[in-house]
Order: structure tokens, then sequence, then C-alpha cells
């Protein structure tokens, strides 16, 4: 599993008191790990500061609302991942 | 400050663009409805209110910062310590940063000094949403005024010039 995966897994860990041993890489945030959304901007603050970028969470849910992009390319873990790892890409 | 209608700023004495910071000077009411039941006998501004206090320099700085486009509301109150028993009649001096603006939501870092001795800090965090999906831009604008928000944003703008 990614560097980044993990991270992520420790901050949701810690931020919604989930064991992490049950946090896969197909796990949905939503759907598996019933984080809600006060949760999850806890989770995403901690994603900006670790990572030093800025997830685009409004620009995400606008897409999704529009049909766009589906809740899954954001919301399972190694898609978020893979968001991140793009995010951490551009600021370098 | 009138408590009981949720008025917790006086006055912006100063707010600064670059550091995304604001002081506020309020004074806590010699009386209130508040202090007959918080406490009989002993008057104490209540700790939920002091929280208010920050929340509310928090959210006019950074509805200055946005330019007036957004408004944040409170959702999480990360940290807060109440140090000190602030008393009535007090003058509350409240500092606000930005510690982080995120997609839709902001977190800023607070406290409020009494005579200079540090009585309460949080961390707050807000979500943020468009003065176009909620209706409250006019009683912003009319709260602005009552502190004086604008006369210091243009002394800030007028140092940043000169």
């Amino acid at each position: 599993m990614s560097e980044t995966f993990n991270k992520v897994a420790e901050i949701i860990a810690e931020t919604s008191e989930i064991d992490l041993e049950t946090i896969t890489p197909d796990s949905n945030t939503v759907d598996d790990l019933g984080i809600d959304s006060l949760d999850f901007l806890d989770i995403v603050f901690a994603i900006d500061k670790e990572f030093g970028i800025k997830v685009p969470l409004e620009q995400w849910t606008q897409e999704i609302n529009d049909g766009k992009a589906d809740a899954d390319d954001y919301f399972i873990l190694k898609n978020l991942c893979g968001k991140i790892d793009e995010l951490r890409a551009a600021k370098d | 400050m009138l408590l009981e209608y949720f008025q917790m700023l006086d006055h912006v004495k100063s707010i600064d663009f670059a550091d995304q910071s604001i002081v506020v000077e309020s004074v806590v009411p010699e009386k209130s409805p508040i202090f007959e039941g918080h406490f009989p006998g002993m008057p104490l501004m209540p700790g939920v209110l002091l929280i208010e206090s920050m929340a509310q320099a928090s959210g006019i700085l950074y509805m200055a910062l946005s330019e007036f486009k957004v408004m944040p509301f409170l959702m999480s109150v990360d940290t807060a310590k109440m140090r000190q028993f602030v008393n009535p009649s007090e003058t509350l001096q409240i500092n606000s940063k930005i510690e982080h603006q995120g997609s839709g939501f902001v977190v800023s870092k607070c406290s409020i000094s009494v005579d200079g001795k540090r009585v309460c800090n949080s961390q707050l965090k807000f979500a943020t949403r468009s003065f176009d999906e909620v209706p409250t831009l006019e009683h912003i604008m009319e709260l602005a005024e009552r502190v004086s928000l604008q006369d210091a944003i243009d002394t800030y703008k007028a140092g940043a010039q000169s």
C-alpha cells in the first residue's frame, strides 16, 4: 500500500475513531466507514496540512452533483489517495 | 455587547489582510438577564459566549478577507480552553487569525485577553457558504458598520500603500 494511503488511513482512524485495521484501499469513506460531512471536513483539513495541498472539495462535490463524476471517484480511498498524489505532484 | 441578542462585538480595532488576523474590542455589560442565571450572586460571562465572541470575530475577519462573498458558519469547536473568570464590565480584546483556508471551510485560532492576560483560546472550524445561498448579507453589512469594520479596513489599506 502507498505511503499516501497509510497516512490517510492514520488520519481517518484518528479523526473518526475508526479501527485502523478496518480501513482498506477499497473502503468507501461514507458507505463503509460511515464518515459524515463534519468528520470529512476534519479529515480534509488534516490532509491539507499533512501534504501541503488544498483538496478541492467544493469542485468535487459540484462535479458529483452535476453528474460529471461518480462519488466513488473521490470517496473510495484508493481513488482519493490517487487524487491526493495528483495534487501533490501538481504542487511540486 | 448585548449578550441576549448575540451582539458580541463592539469595535474592530485593527485588521491585517497580510497576516489574516483581526483584533476586536468588546465590553462585557454590567447587567444582563444572562447573569441572573449564570450565576445568581456570582455573575460570570459564560464560556459558550466567549466561544461565540471568538467565532464572530473570526467570521467578520473571513468575510472581510473574502470581500463579503462568503459567510462562515461555525461547524466545530476543535479546542477551547477557559482559563480565567470573565466578569461584568471587563473589556475583552478578541484576537482571531486564519489558520487554514480549505475548499468550503476555514479554520481559525483565537484568543481573548483582559488587561493583557489571556483568559481563553480556541481553534474553530467553519463551513463557508456563498451569500448567493444565504439571506444574511444585509444583516452582516449592518453588523460591519456597527463595529466600524470598514474603518479598520481603510486604515489597513492606507498603511499598506504607504
